[in-house]
Order: structure tokens, then sequence, then C-alpha cells
């Protein structure tokens, strides 16, 4: 069976830095894949040469056997794009905007406009239907768009950081849609770089970083890779917290880390719930009292640490050229999927 | 894969039907774009009142405070030298809206929106430039209303003004395809905004508003070889007859082909510019 997006040896540059280097990548159909990586890593240009905005530079990627080059038009009638800003016209209404959209489809009027209708109810914005799209709140023009993208029930629906700058409640709105549409039978691609919205929305996650894919799997597959679980605890006077890390550290268990903010220690547990016992019992021994202790899978924050050597969302500027060291050792470390 | 196309409404959404949109043929695509355009116009009332207020003003301005200075150019009245050369020039003005028109759509991801939809990318352009041209036509009929208002006379039949208010048409056809390559290349609005403020040096130094002939000699070298000149000397001798072309120095067989070939120059380098910019 051909593979929704297939990349191999993707290469795009843009002047001196490269976007994608080499990137291989091969998505099935049927889930919702979140590609997610630092600003600069590369997933946007990603998005876009998948939406044929953008000719790679060498290497070839297809979407369902389409080649985005040699094919763009046939790709074309296959995707709905949204991009990083609401891309609607400010004096139209909702509906009109959708409406356009569809006719561009190839639509007929009436069926444009009853795809336009369908997708306002969709997505909850029947009631703002007739309103010009300037009276919109943030929130309510990132769920048109979203409309637009998906009016004319395109195969794959491209999403690049679809809730960037939106306040709370509109993002987890909009990840019910996004959910919904998933599970309603979309291919869906997003980009993201919050570990959170692809851990909440994504059954596959493709981590890149330097423009090359660094790893890829479920969420609990990823988790799993980063290696061991995680054994936090809290002592009940903070002042023995030092002490703490101190003697855990001579179990030779792993190094521990003390989080100042949360006046949490933490230390690798290999074993699992193994080192439980071991951990309590040595410190009772010497006397630190404990406030909690538990052991947990790691967070997709830690995974994402481990792989990419760049705390997630912290990292600001297109810094990730591709000659950033942390990544190529990661790469030679076998961590490629 | 199925190929299925968009059924009927009830089914749009049907999950088990993977549909694979036909896109929309040139005609629909370029119409559908284009009215957007002008529908965002039509909508934003103050950009029609300002535009005419505008335009009022600099007639007024022209009118009566150039107006005493310059004086009869030949046997013209400067009414009459004054509005075939404002109205022509109008188009520039008006068509300046493209440029930051389409730069905007492109800042703001819409052109994006576009690029990723099956439809032919030159009707994405080529939308802009028509829908421009009807805007800068409705801005024409405006202008030469309030040309009339200020005391402006035809002396050379309804026909031949009619003429020349068609080849205004065509001026501002050609340079809205140039305003819109503009807007492409430009980067930003802001960017396009001031890259369309060169149409001034363009405006000013031909004879739209003055006679060529007061300006220093290497000016009027410029201000007889280019593109304004030809079309407001066309338009000015297909409204004034006899008494403009004898005191333009050409007569109509040289501006008429002059101002033609000019705009197809025009629309000639912008249109495979503006669409090789989109391809990219």
């Amino acid at each position: 069976m051909t593979a929704l997006v297939e990349a191999r040896g993707l290469t795009k540059r843009f002047g001196r830095v490269t976007a994608l280097e080499e990137l291989d990548l091969s998505l099935p159909s049927g889930h919702i894949v979140a590609i997610l990586g630092p600003n600069g890593a590369g997933k946007t240009t990603l998005v876009r040469t998948v939406a044929t905005l953008l000719r790679p530079d060498a290497g070839s990627l297809s979407v369902a056997g389409h080649d985005v080059v040699r094919e763009a038009h046939a790709v074309r009638r296959m995707i709905g794009l949204a991009g990083q800003s609401a891309a609607v016209e400010e004096m139209m209404t909702g509906r009109e905007n959708l409406a356009m959209v569809a006719r561009l489809y190839g639509q007929s009027r009436r069926s444009a406009r009853a795809a336009s209708v369908a997708t306002l109810d969709r997505l909850g914005l029947s009631e703002a239907g007739d309103r010009l799209v300037k009276t919109y709140s943030g929130g309510m023009r990132r769920r048109l768009d979203l409309g637009a993208s998906l009016v004319g029930s395109p195969r794959l629906l491209l999403l690049d950081e679809p809730t960037t700058g939106l306040d709370p409640r509109s993002r987890i709105e909009l990840w019910d849609s996004i959910r919904a549409l998933g599970e309603g039978g979309t291919d869906i691609l997003l980009t993201t770089q919050y570990l959170d919205e692809a851990d909440h929305l994504a059954a596959l996650i493709v981590i890149i970083d330097g423009g090359k894919v660094v790893a890829q799997g479920s969420p609990a597959e990823l988790k799993q890779r980063a290696g061991a679980d995680v054994l936090d605890l809290h002592t009940r006077e903070a002042s023995t917290l030092a002490r703490a890390a101190d003697v855990l550290a001579e179990l030779g268990i792993g190094t521990p880390s003390i989080d100042a903010e949360t006046q949490r220690c933490s230390i690798d547990a290999p074993k699992g719930s193994g080192v439980l016992a071991l951990v309590v019992r040595t410190l009772d021994d010497a006397g630190i009292d404990l406030e909690d202790i538990t052991v947990r899978h790691p967070t997709l924050d830690e995974v994402f640490l481990k792989l990419t050597g760049t705390p997630a969302a912290l990292s600001t500027e297109p810094d990730s050229a591709p000659d950033s060291g942390p990544v190529s050792d990661l790469l030679s470390d076998g961590h490629v999927a | 894969m199925t190929t299925t196309t968009i059924g009927s409404p009830g089914t749009v959404f049907d999950a088990e039907r993977v549909a694979v949109a036909p896109g929309a043929s040139r005609v629909v695509s370029t119409l559908t774009i284009a009215g957007r355009t002008v529908k965002k116009f039509v909508r934003t009332p103050q950009l029609i009142v300002a535009g005419t207020a505008q335009g009022a003003l600099f007639l007024l301005i022209f009118r009566y405070v150039f107006g005493g200075a310059v004086g009869h150019t030949g046997s013209l009245r400067y009414v009459d030298f004054l509005v075939p050369g404002f109205v022509a020039t109008s188009v520039l003005f008006t068509g300046m809206g493209a440029s930051a028109g389409i730069a905007e759509d492109l800042s703001l991801g819409l052109m994006d929106r576009l690029r990723s939809l099956p439809i032919s990318r030159f009707s994405i352009i080529d939308a802009n430039a028509w829908a421009n041209t009807a805007l800068t036509t409705l801005s024409l009929a405006i202008t030469t209303a309030i040309g009339f208002a200020i005391g402006f006379r035809i002396h050379n039949g309804v026909g031949a003004a009619l003429e020349a208010f068609g080849m205004c048409v065509v001026f501002g056809f050609a340079f809205c395809w140039l305003f819109v390559a503009l807007g492409l290349f430009a980067g930003s609005p802001q960017a396009a905004q001031s890259l369309s403020f060169l149409v001034f040096p363009l405006t000013f130094v031909s004879s739209a508003y003055v006679p060529v002939s007061t300006m220093p000699g290497w000016m009027q070298a410029f201000a007889n070889h280019q593109p304004i000149t030809a079309m407001v000397n066309t338009v000015r001798i297909l409204t004034e007859g006899h008494a403009a072309a004898a005191a333009l120095g050409h007569s109509l067989n040289y501006y008429l082909p002059a101002s033609l070939a000019w705009s197809a120059l025009i629309v000639a380098l912008a249109a495979p510019l503006a669409v090789l910019r989109l391809r990219r």
C-alpha cells in the first residue's frame, strides 16, 4: 500500500540555511500525525513542501503516491491547508469565506453553500456564520481557518501550528475539533512545538530537529524509547532535599536532579517500581522523612530534551542549523526511527 | 485510492467517501477570487469616500491654484488641458491599492491558501488584475464626473470621448498588472506602499498637469518619452480635438499607437514576472 506521505532524502535550503536535510519519512494513513520540533527545526518547511508551496532542492516527496513537483496539481486536489495565520477575508462573512474556498475546490454553487453551512455547524460557528469575520475573536478566526482547510473534504489536512497564539480555552476547543475530524476519518498532519498538544492529539509523533527526523513513534513508544521511568520525591523538610540527593547518588542507579522551583528531586528508575523500595529504605536509614514519592513514565518534555538536546519550546530563533552538535550525535546513536 | 467527486450536500463529510476535489475551472476561479477583492472594496465605504474626496480636492487645487499660473495652452483652456491628464493618471493612484492588497494577502497567508488549492495559479493574479481594473474603472467614472463639475467640457464629440474613457480603462488594466507584480515582489504591505510612490515622478514629469514645454530640456527628454505622456495626450486629443493636437506637437496617429504599445509592453513585462514570482 502506498504511504500517505513519503519523503526520501528531502532537502530544502534557504540561502545558506538548510531547513530540511535529507529527510526520510513514511507516514501511514489513518492517524493524526504530529510533527514536533523546536523553532527552526524545519516543521513549517516540511508542511509547506507537502502543500506544494515550496519545491524541494533535492530528494522526493509524494502524497498518496503523487509527486509534489511533477504532479503538484494532483496533490492539491487532495489536501487542505491551514497555515500559521488565520488566512480568511475579514470583509466577508464566515459563510462567504468557506463557500469561496469550496467553489475553488470545484464544487458547484449549491454544494459549496451546503458544505459551508455544514462546516460552520461542525466547528460551532453557525451563529456567527453571517457576520463579517472582522467581528470574530482570534479563536473564532482560527476555527474558521480550519474550516476553510476542510470545507473541500480533503483527504489530507495540513495544519501548521494550529493553536499557536490562542488562549487556553480556544486551544482546547480547537483540539476538540481536530480530534473529531481525525475520528471522522480525515488524515491530519499537524506541526506543533507543544508537547502536550502532540501528546493529546496524535497517534504518531515525528520529532524533527535540524531538518532531520530524530525519532518517531506513538507517544507511549517515544516515552519508552527515551529510557527509564522517573522517580520523583519530595522531602518533608525542604532543607533535607540536597542531602537526599547526595544519598541517592551513592546508590549508583543514576544522577539525581533537583528542580528548585518545585522542591522536587528526580532520579532515573531503570527497573521501575523495583527501585522504589530501595530508595525508601535508603532514605529511611539516612533519617530523611519523605513527603511523597512516585514512579512515573518520562514526560514528552523529558523525551524531547533527551532526543534533541534542546528543551522543548525554549529555543527561540532558528539556531538549529544542520551543524548543531547534539542532533548529529544523537543520529549516530541510532535514534533515527 | 478512490476517486470520487464531491457528492450531494448531505454526503460532503461522509468519511467513507475520501474525496479528490476536481478544482475550479480557470473562469470560475478567476471570478471567485476577483469577487472577493471587489466585495472587500465595496464593503469598505471609507475607501470610496476618501478616494473621491481626495480626487476632488486635488482637482480643485490644480484647477484653481496652478491653473492661474499655467493659463491657456495654445487655444486650450487649462481646465480642458488638466482634466484629461488628471483622469488618465488617476488610474495609477487607484491601481496602487492592488500592490498593498496583494502584499497583504501574501503576508497574511491567504496567498498560501490559494496556492495550495487545485486551481490555476495564473488565475490568482489574473483575478487580482481584473478586480482592480474594475475598481479603477469605477474611480475613473467618479473622477470624470468631478471633472465635468468643475468646468471641463468635451469638444470632439461623445463617441471620441467614450473612446477616451475606454483608453483610460486600458491604461488602468496595464498599470494594475504592474502593481500586482510590484505587490508580489515587495515583501510587505508597507514596502508595497513605498514602492508605489514611484508613480509620483512618473506622473508629475509628464504632460499630465502642465505642458512639457515649460520644463528644462533634459527633463523634457524624459517627459516626452515615457508612457504617461503618450497616454495623457491620447485622452486629451480624443476629448478636445484639434485645439489639443495643435498644442501638443504630435497627432493622435502618434499618441494612440504609442500609448497602446506602452500598455502592451507593461503587461508583457509585469505578467510573466508575477507568474514567475508565484511559482517560486
